[in-house]
């Protein structure tokens, strides 16, 4: 029996998906013991505590104060290593997240321990924890061993899907520690993409472009492609990053956004070993290019060797079509 | 400005890496090794900042055995001033461990920035730079991809999911680099020449316990060899069979 402390991850007064998924997996470890979750925002944030009862939360701590309506780094290492180490917990999670990644190594710090970052999977074995993470560019899968109370792990967005648990829990409240407002490093400007567009991290389809696409304009045909799924959030190459046809936060591999939708589908997109990092995880990959040698095929479950402005809109039209029959 | 920058010597990504027999570490015969590709952007970083500034230093720090001279020495014929060797039989995979051991070096240094790669291309953990600047007890930014300072301050640019926060820090300070914030130069033949006199002051490196270990590593399972269904569009009502019959993700 283990209580797990859960950092539930919130963004512009909305808590975001990943915190169903870490909520997930704490009650997959708890054996019995409670899942606690912290939720921290501006005033107003415990209207949405409710929701992270649903996902197995006993006790929801809500900590409000209008310096924390944006991420505030050290004001939320110090609000979550301090509950840790009171509340004696046998683990504290996050999503490795933006959020998750900037986070959980300052808890681990304050706490004097080590932790696991961006992991597959975590579990516990007597008084160690053991997690997977993949190394060396996504080409190797590792096994660690955490031997430190608490582990401190961060989770891979997507690997644990999240699964709701019946059940009330309470919601307390809990005081900032210190003034969040006098934090040393503060988010002065929030820059949001589109926000009809799902994020690469949420989107259970990515149609992601390269240089086949051969200028930005054409990224329309991807764009087009991704609204016909409904569901699909739109990925790139580096090569088409650094010609400056998508910004670099849509850059999916090696030194970009690692990922791993139900599907992928490369339009023009080689396949090169530094993109292949971001997205071999994938669960089906498809991939349309006008070279059969393209190194994409050998790892493309359905690949079609063609021309992307010929291939791509006969999909778009297609997937429509079987998206409306349903 | 007093730069710092914290390099991890890895090897190139572009092989097939094999598991060394002990079957916790990968086998090293016939790796290449060279600077960790955020480690690299973070260099130039710090080199194109002092020369716009026309003042300031910018030192090397990488923790390893012997051959992390090597990286190091690249860092100098770049044009860094001086490096810092802490010395240890080997890297830990805990990065705790090993931020312990950067923070006891960075502590004296006088440092007004103190910068890391976003993550190492091996661990792919990203904790060493916020762990240490923890211990250090002064302002992080992680994952910049913009970075600029005025007046005593700093203003960093971090991607986030489905947009991006600019945030305001106070210095001294650390920050990770993230892509695109410059590429490394090559090292021209005058900074290799010039490299092999400036100061590598070389240290045991203070690492602290090690909690975190690698039980086993594997590779993944491979995925199933690809599949060419078709050639052109004619192609497209029989993906779509597959993805909805097939794959089920439709
Ligand atoms: C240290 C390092 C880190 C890197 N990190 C990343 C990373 O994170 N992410 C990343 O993506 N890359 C990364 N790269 C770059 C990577 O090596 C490749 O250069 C890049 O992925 C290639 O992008 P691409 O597939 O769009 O372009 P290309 O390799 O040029 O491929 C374009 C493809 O389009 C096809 N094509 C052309 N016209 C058509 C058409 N009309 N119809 C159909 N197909 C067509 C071509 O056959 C070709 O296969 C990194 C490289 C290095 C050295
Ligand atoms: N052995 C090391 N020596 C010097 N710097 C390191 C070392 N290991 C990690 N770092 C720094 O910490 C960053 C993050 O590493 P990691 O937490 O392993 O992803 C790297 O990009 C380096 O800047």
């Amino acid at each position: 029996m283990a209580n797990i402390l859960v950092f539930a991850e919130s963004r512009g007064g909305s808590v975001r998906k990943v915190a169903f998924e870490v909520l997930t997996a704490a009650r997959s470890v708890a054996a019995g013991g409670e899942v606690h979750a912290i939720l921290a925002g501006a005033p107003g944030i415990a209207a949405q505590a409710s929701s992270l009862s649903k996902f197995g939360a006993v006790a929801v701590l809500v900590t409000e104060h209008p310096s924390l309506s944006a991420y505030n780094a050290e004001s939320l290492a110090a609000l979550v290593s301090d509950r840790a180490k009171s509340g004696g917990y046998r683990a504290v999670l996050f999503s490795a997240s933006a959020q998750g990644k900037d986070l959980a190594p300052r808890v681990a710090a304050r706490l004097g321990v080590p932790m696991a970052a961006d992991s597959l999977s975590v579990a516990f074995d007597g008084d160690a924890t053991v997690v997977t993470h993949y190394v060396y560019a996504g080409k190797i899968i590792a096994t660690l061993r955490l031997a430190a109370i608490p582990a401190v792990v961060a989770l891979r967005p997507g690997a644990i899907a999240a699964v709701e648990s019946s059940g009330a829990g309470r919601i307390e409240s809990i005081p900032p520690v210190g003034d969040p407002s006098t934090s040393r490093v503060q988010v002065t400007e929030s820059i949001r993409g589109d926000s009809r567009k799902l994020d690469l991290s949420d989107a259970p389809v990515i149609v992601s472009g390269g240089r086949g696409l051969k200028a930005a304009e054409h990224f329309k045909l991807v764009e087009d492609l991704a609204a016909a799924f409904g569901n699909a959030a739109v990925g790139a190459t580096r090569a088409v990053t650094d010609e400056g046809w998508r910004p670099h936060s849509d850059q999916i591999g090696q030194t970009g956004r690692q990922v791993s939708p139900d599907l992928y589908v490369a339009v023009g997109i080689s396949g090169a070993i530094q993109h292949l990092a971001g997205m071999r995880t994938s669960r089906t990959i498809v991939a349309i290019n006008k070279d059969k040698d393209a190194p994409i095929f050998k790892i493309a479950d359905y690949g079609i060797v063609g021309d992307v402005f010929e291939v791509v809109p006969a999909l778009t039209a297609a997937i429509k079509e079987a998206k409306a029959k349903g | 400005m007093k730069i710092a920058v914290c390099i991890k010597r890895v090897p190139e990504m572009d092989v097939k890496f094999r598991i060394a027999p002990s079957g916790v570490a990968v086998d090293e015969t016939g790796l290449k090794f060279d600077m960790s590709d955020f480690d690299g952007y973070a260099v130039e970083f710090a080199l194109q900042t002092t020369e716009r500034l026309g003042t300031g230093e910018v030192v090397v720090i990488s923790l390893g055995p012997d051959v992390v001279q090597e990286t190091l020495r690249k860092a100098l014929s770049m044009g860094v001033a001086r490096a810092v060797h802490l010395k240890a039989d080997s890297v830990p995979a805990d990065g705790f461990a090993i931020a312990q051991a950067l923070a006891a070096e960075l502590k004296e240094g006088g440092y007004d920035l103190i910068l890391f790669g976003k993550h190492a291309a091996d661990t792919a953990s990203g904790t060493v730079g916020l762990m240490a600047a923890e211990l250090l007890g002064i302002p992080m930014v992680q994952a910049c991809t913009k970075l600029s300072f005025a007046d005593g301050k700093g203003t960093a640019r971090r991607e986030v999911e489905g947009g991006a926060e600019i945030v305001a820090f106070a210095l001294p300070a650390a920050a990770s680099i993230d892509e695109g914030i410059a590429r490394p130069r090559y090292p021209s033949l005058k900074g290799i020449m010039a490299a092999k006199k400036k100061p590598m002051d070389v240290k045991p490196a203070q690492l602290g316990a090690a909690r975190l270990t690698i039980m086993k590593l594997a590779l993944p399972p491979e995925r199933q060899a690809g599949r060419i269904i078709g050639e052109g569009a004619a192609t497209v009502p029989e993906l779509v069979r597959l993805l909805r019959d097939e794959a089920k993700v439709l």
